[in-house]
């Protein structure tokens, strides 16, 4: 087995190009998602777009609910919405617990 | 390695049309896609039943998988038959990239999967997995070994799967939901080029003390009636060390108190905020007992005052 130290770097923004070989998903798509508001990137024009951390996250999952599930942009728009939502339920609900 | 029953993972008869297939395919993967399904169990699953369908779903591989039987009812080891697949050219369908299955996949369906042309001289993939870390780490960074499981070509082109070992820094800083690059980490390139980076995604295990929101952390602070009535210095836990935390008059029961830039580090840090949580004493010596009677005597108190009735 080998052992190997790497330098980790966070990935703190993605231009739409990096975007795209992150999750392996053609610019267009991507468009489609700002455009639904699923993300948010900074920047005035597609050149200039930097996407952050929340982005970067939403996109691979959209990414993959797309690949896996088939869902189309404004049905991966749902579901991410959703699943947001029950996931601060969630955690309000293990918060409530702790009580 | 062990047989595999892909009719059994889908749930569906042996002589399932390629239709019901499908349909099952599908049903299962909504219900363990890993993303909609946050259990520990359901990240495997998902595996599974893509690996199943990956087979199930090709009619070549299909068919090429019935000639292997079913499970031997002896031994947990499987051996195929040494002629299994000459009869069957593959035409090597695709494969989701950089998708590791089980040994008994990755044997009998990926052989020879990246030889040839596809072997060129390209960048490998990059490859993506989910690492769980206490705040703690996040706030002082930390060294975690990581194993990995990636295929590789081995002399005579067969694939197998090499298990690696890596140790990964955590950066100081990060947050749950951030991504860590770790650069020629990833897939290593079939030919000249050189391996892609592997990415990693922060979650945080959970805390017996804290909830984080970015780089802020949440704590529920138990104190008792007299430091909430008469607004006392407490001490409380951060993952910095213990700060003093000065419990203003009349605190109410629920009230937040904000220490700015206790939180996990960075530009700008982020905050601690404790909710207060005003806990009572159980009354056991008469001397107590006493004290709780003067209190009700003396103070003129209605905590049910503003329900009407």
């Amino acid at each position: 087995m080998k052992k190997a130290t790497v330098k980790p770097v966070i990935v703190e923004a993605l231009s739409l190009q990096d975007l795209c070989q992150f999750c392996q998903a053609d610019e267009a798509w991507v468009v489609e998602l700002v455009e639904h508001g699923v993300l948010e990137p900074e920047g005035s024009n597609v050149q200039t777009w930097q996407f952050h951390g929340v982005s970067i996250a939403r996109a691979k999952r959209a990414r993959r609910l797309n690949r896996d599930l088939g869902i189309n942009v404004a049905g991966v728009a749902l579901v991410l919405e959703l699943l947001e939502e029950r996931d601060a339920m969630m955690k309000r609900l293990a918060r409530l617990d702790q009580t | 390695m062990e047989f595999r029953d892909y009719y059994k993972t889908l749930g569906v008869a042996r002589d399932a049309s390629a239709d019901d297939i499908r349909k099952a395919y599908r049903k299962l993967a909504r219900k363990y896609h890993p993303d909609v399904n946050t259990g520990a169990e359901s990240e495997a699953k998902f595996k599974d039943v893509n690996e199943a369908y990956e087979v199930l779903k090709d009619p070549e591989r299909r068919a090429a998988y019935d000639q292997l039987g079913q499970e031997p009812p002896s031994s947990g080891r499987y051996r195929p038959p040494p002629d299994w697949d000459g009869a069957y050219q593959f035409t090597g369908g695709e494969f989701p990239e950089g998708e590791v299955f089980s040994d008994f996949f990755e044997n009998l369906f990926r052989r020879g999967e990246r030889s040839g042309a596809r072997m060129g001289a390209g960048r490998g993939t990059d490859s993506h997995a989910r690492i769980e870390i206490d705040i703690e780490d996040a706030y002082r960074g930390a060294t975690r070994i990581l194993s990995l499981r990636a295929p590789v070509v081995g002399p005579t082109g067969e694939m197998r799967l090499e298990e690696r070992n890596i140790s990964v820094r955590i950066p100081k800083g990060v947050r749950a939901g951030q991504h860590i690059r770790l650069p020629g980490q990833g897939t290593p390139s079939f030919g000249e080029g050189p391996a892609g980076d592997l990415f990693l995604e922060v979650t945080f295990a959970p805390h017996p003390i804290y909830s984080a929101d970015g780089r802020d952390l949440y704590v529920e602070l138990p104190i008792a009636p007299w430091e909430s009535a008469l607004g006392q210095k407490v001490v409380m836990p951060t993952p910095g060390g213990k700060v003093d935390l000065k419990i203003p008059k009349n605190a109410r029961s629920g009230q937040k108190l904000r220490l700015k830039g206790k939180g996990l580090p960075g530009t700008p840090p982020g905050d601690v905020y404790a909710t207060l949580k005003i806990v009572n004493p159980r009354v056991s010596s008469d001397e107590a007992r006493a004290l709780f009677e003067k209190m009700a005597k003396t103070m003129p108190f209605d905590p049910r005052a503003g329900m009407g009735g």
